[in-house]
């Protein structure tokens, strides 16, 4: 006989869990008392929004599902926001809550939320668990369910007295039963046909890879597959490292701030292929105006994103991988360099403009910092965790992924507040890589008590905080948008270096570009985590931008140094 | 176009919930929707109207697929199937009007199933536009409430839903003899 509690545990090692972040409270203290028998390490955090957040950036650089525990009411509420994250970015996740005794659900008791309801719609699936004798079954499920098919986070809501009172465990007999659910659909024969003969005719195609190769595993099959048919390769901003930025087929990011050449390729495209993305309204811009003379090719896990917002002609509902595998034999080599040069010379215009080629002029940009970042740290097994914001856009531009899984970022819910916690789960799962935090002076103070955690874990994570004094996305719209009326977007910060020396982490300041690249390297050599508070210029822009409803090719552009003379006159 | 869903959901509870706050949630918007249970006790089965065009109904249908506890949908708008709203509906029955709203209710082949003096309460069957129509005639004399079921509806024919079939031994596949009618 074991105790609920013990089940939970001893469940979660079978699952091949190593590591939980949770936070205690009344109605978990079971599964707490029951920690000590177990091999599983215990993070504590400080929030528990950051538990869910370091359980999806664990999830995210591993692969493996990522677990968080709360106790019941706050402490479940508190995870909402981190659920909703990996919800919308396809991270699998498992959410353990404590709820009160089965006996006064309902009762509006202390600390009871119906965190089931809750989270209804912003869960792949939830549980609420009254006996001791479902915990192993429905934690099997959970595992099951955060992992297969389109991934996605599971909570699992265990009462009190379940955690307390004692049953039989049988792992073996505690199979998943899920009738209903049915992860691995594959194409119909007929559809692959249908796509074979869109490629081959293809003249002008491009191929849109998304976070669903990263899931599937599928990048060896997206590059065999784009070399093979000689077909560029167009990324979203999940999809960054699922093929490598130095290939020669790589375009780069598409979308709201994506390079214009690479809008302008798709939106001159005769086919797209799109890789597991889901056509987000950030990628396609206005949808009547969208890639308007291309056919769509579709692969895609979930038949719920089949023609939800774009129209496909194609859709192959399947796993990438295998999708490829069936279509890899049967795609013959077409030379299509005329389509190739064409998207090249597009390329000439962009550069002109971009920021690392404008004079230096004194002033330390955000560009210039993640470039310095990128140029120290590119040879090294790094992971770049970023927040939400321009920050998180002139990443994307500047620092250059290779590899799969280099880059964790809030996509689909844009989450401030996501990158310190979500540095502290990637660590956890990767401690041999090199785990930089990318944030703003904004998004920092959201999850920044997190601080204590990284000391408490002695865990070497990298912060740079790029620092200018605004919430400055916001700032940039209010420019663009709002005539420059920058209400609520200034930010009194307080001396970032110095929160972090009272934290015990090793902090500097630097506000000079030639500052940058010592201060990386003194923070590499560091044996400890390290806070670097970068000064940047305040009032900068992420350009090039598609303004939210207009077309994909109609981007903002920054201003060339031609324009830029003429108008200081 | 009004769309008709059959949805075999696990049975267990909130399962109903989930299904309505998908709806509500993807802003899909329910005509009717009716649970009950089946001749299998570990399913229910609910008969979803919605105003749907063609791909917003691939749509609904993909989205109660992700749904962990859905076993299996079915869109049968464009198939043979029959259709069944209940309704009872109480109308202000005077002695001089009684004799009429009998004579409606029996044309429309309804039944009384209380009678008070002041009052009649019928009991009807069938399709919407029947009980629209029965409720239309009646109108004039007063109804005082009434109260509707939503629809449930069921393929016609020899040819059941995939999952019924599963339970049942396998009836012989005709096509051609795939029809029968119903009162
Ligand atoms: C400030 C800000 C600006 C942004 N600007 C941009 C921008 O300029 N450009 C941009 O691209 N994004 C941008 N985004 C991000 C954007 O909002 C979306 O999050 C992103 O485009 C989604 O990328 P995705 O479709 O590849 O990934 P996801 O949203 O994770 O979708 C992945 C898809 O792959 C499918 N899938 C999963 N597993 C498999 C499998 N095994 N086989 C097949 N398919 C699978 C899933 O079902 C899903 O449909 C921005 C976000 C923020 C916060
Ligand atoms: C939790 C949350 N609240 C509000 C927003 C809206 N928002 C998007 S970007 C942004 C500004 C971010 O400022 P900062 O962290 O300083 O980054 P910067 O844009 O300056 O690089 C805000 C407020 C959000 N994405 N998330
Ligand atoms: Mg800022």
């Amino acid at each position: 006989m074991k105790t609920g509690a013990q089940i939970i545990w001893e469940c979660l090692e079978r699952e091949g869990v190593k590591h939980v972040f949770g936070y205690p409270g009344g109605a978990i203290l079971p599964a707490y008392d029951a920690l000590k028998h177990s091999k599983i390490h215990h993070i504590l955090v400080r929030h528990e929004q950051g538990a869910t957040h370091m359980a999806d950036g664990y999830a995210r650089v591993s692969g493996d599902v990522g677990v968080a525990v709360a106790t019941s009411g706050p402490g479940a509420t508190n995870m909402v926001t981190g659920i909703a994250t990996a919800m919308l970015d396809s991270s699998p996740i498992v959410c353990i809550t404590g709820q009160v005794g089965s006996k006064l659900i309902g009762s509006d008791a202390f600390q009871e939320t119906d965190i089931t309801g809750v989270t209804l719609p912003i869960t792949k699936h939830n549980y609420l668990v009254t006996h001791a004798s479902e915990v192993a079954r429905t934690i099997r499920e959970a595992f099951y369910v955060a992992r297969s098919g389109r991934p996605g986070p599971v909570l699992v809501d265990i009462t009190k007295d379940a955690q307390q009172t004692s049953c039989e465990f049988d792992w073996e007999a505690a199979k998943p039963q899920l009738p209903g659910y049915r992860p691995d659909l594959s194409p119909e024969p007929k559809e692959y046909e249908q796509a074979l003969d869109l490629i081959q005719n293809a003249k002008r195609p491009v191929i849109l890879a998304g976070h669903g190769i990263i899931i599937s595993g599928a990048m060896r099959e997206v590059r065999d597959f784009a070399e093979r048919a000689g077909i560029p390769v167009a990324l979203t901003l999940l999809g960054l490292g699922a093929f490598p930025a130095s290939h020669p087929l790589n375009l780069g990011m598409m979308g709201m701030h994506g390079e214009a050449w690479v809008n302008q390729a798709i939106q001159e495209a005769d086919l797209l292929l799109a890789f597991g993305m889901r056509f987000d309204d950030r990628v396609t811009g206005n949808l009547k105006t969208y890639a308007a003379n291309a056919k769509k090719i579709h692969v895609e896990i979930d038949p719920a994103e089949i023609n939800k917002n774009v129209k496909v002609d194609v859709a192959l509902v399947g796993d990438l991988r295998e999708v490829l595998h069936e279509l890899l034999p049967k795609i013959e080599t077409i030379d299509r360099s005329e389509w190739l040069d064409n998207i090249d010379r597009l390329k000439g215009d962009s550069a002109v403009r971009d920021i690392q080629n404008l004079p230096d002029s004194g002033h330390l940009y955000a560009a210039h910092v993640i470039h310095d970042l990128w140029h120290e740290t590119r040879d090294a097994d790094t992971v770049v965790v970023t927040d939400v914001g321009q920050h998180q856009m002139w990443e994307a531009q500047y620092y250059k992924h290779e590899r799969p899984r280099s880059l964790i970022t809030s996509g689909g819910l844009g989450t401030m507040g996501f990158a310190l916690p979500a540095a502290i789960g990637a660590k956890v799962a990767r401690p041999e890589a090199e785990v930089w935090v990318v944030c703003g002076d904004g998004g920092f103070q959201m999850t920044m008590p997190e601080l204590a955690t990284i000391v408490q874990e002695n865990l070497k994570v990298h912060i740079a905080i790029i620092n200018n004094g605004y919430l400055g996305m916001v700032r940039q719209w209010q420019e663009f948008f709002y005539e420059k009326n920058y209400q609520a977007t200034p930010l009194l910060n307080p001396d970032f270096a110095k929160l972090g020396e009272a934290y015990g982490i090793r902090s500097m300041t630097v506000s000079k570009r030639s500052q940058v690249v010592p201060a990386v390297r003194s923070a590499r050599q560091h044996d400890g985590p390290v806070l670097i508070n970068f000064r940047v210029e305040q009032e900068d822009t992420v350009y090039p931008m598609v303004a939210a409803g207009a077309s994909l090719h109609d981007m903002i552009r920054r201003p060339s140094p031609l324009v830029e003379t003429a108008d200081d006159e | 176009m009004l769309n008709t869903f059959v949805v075999y959901v696990e049975n267990k509870p909130g399962v109903l919930t989930r299904v309505a706050s998908l709806f509500r949630r993807r802003a899909f918007n329910i005509d009717s929707l009716t649970v009950g249970r089946t001749e299998k006790p570990e399913v229910s089965r609910m008969t979803i109207t919605v105003d749907a065009d063609y791909d917003q109904a691939r749509r609904i249908e993909a989205n109660l697929y992700k749904l962990v506890n859905v076993l299996l949908v079915e869109n049968i708008t464009s198939e043979p199937s029959i259709v069944r709203d209940l309704a009872m509906i109480k109308v202000a029955a005077t002695h001089e009007a009684r004799s009429h709203v009998l004579e409606l209710a029996s044309v429309f082949r309804a039944r009384v199933v209380d009678v008070a003096p002041e009052s009649l309460t019928i009991e009807i069957t069938g399709d919407e536009d029947k009980i629209d129509g029965l409720l239309e005639v009646l109108r004039p004399y007063g109804v005082l409430e009434m109260v509707r079921t939503g629809i449930v509806a069921m393929r016609r024919g020899s040819k059941s839903s995939v999952l019924a079939a599963a339970a049942s031994t396998p009836a012989p596949d005709v096509d051609h003899g795939d029809a029968s009618y119903s009162v």
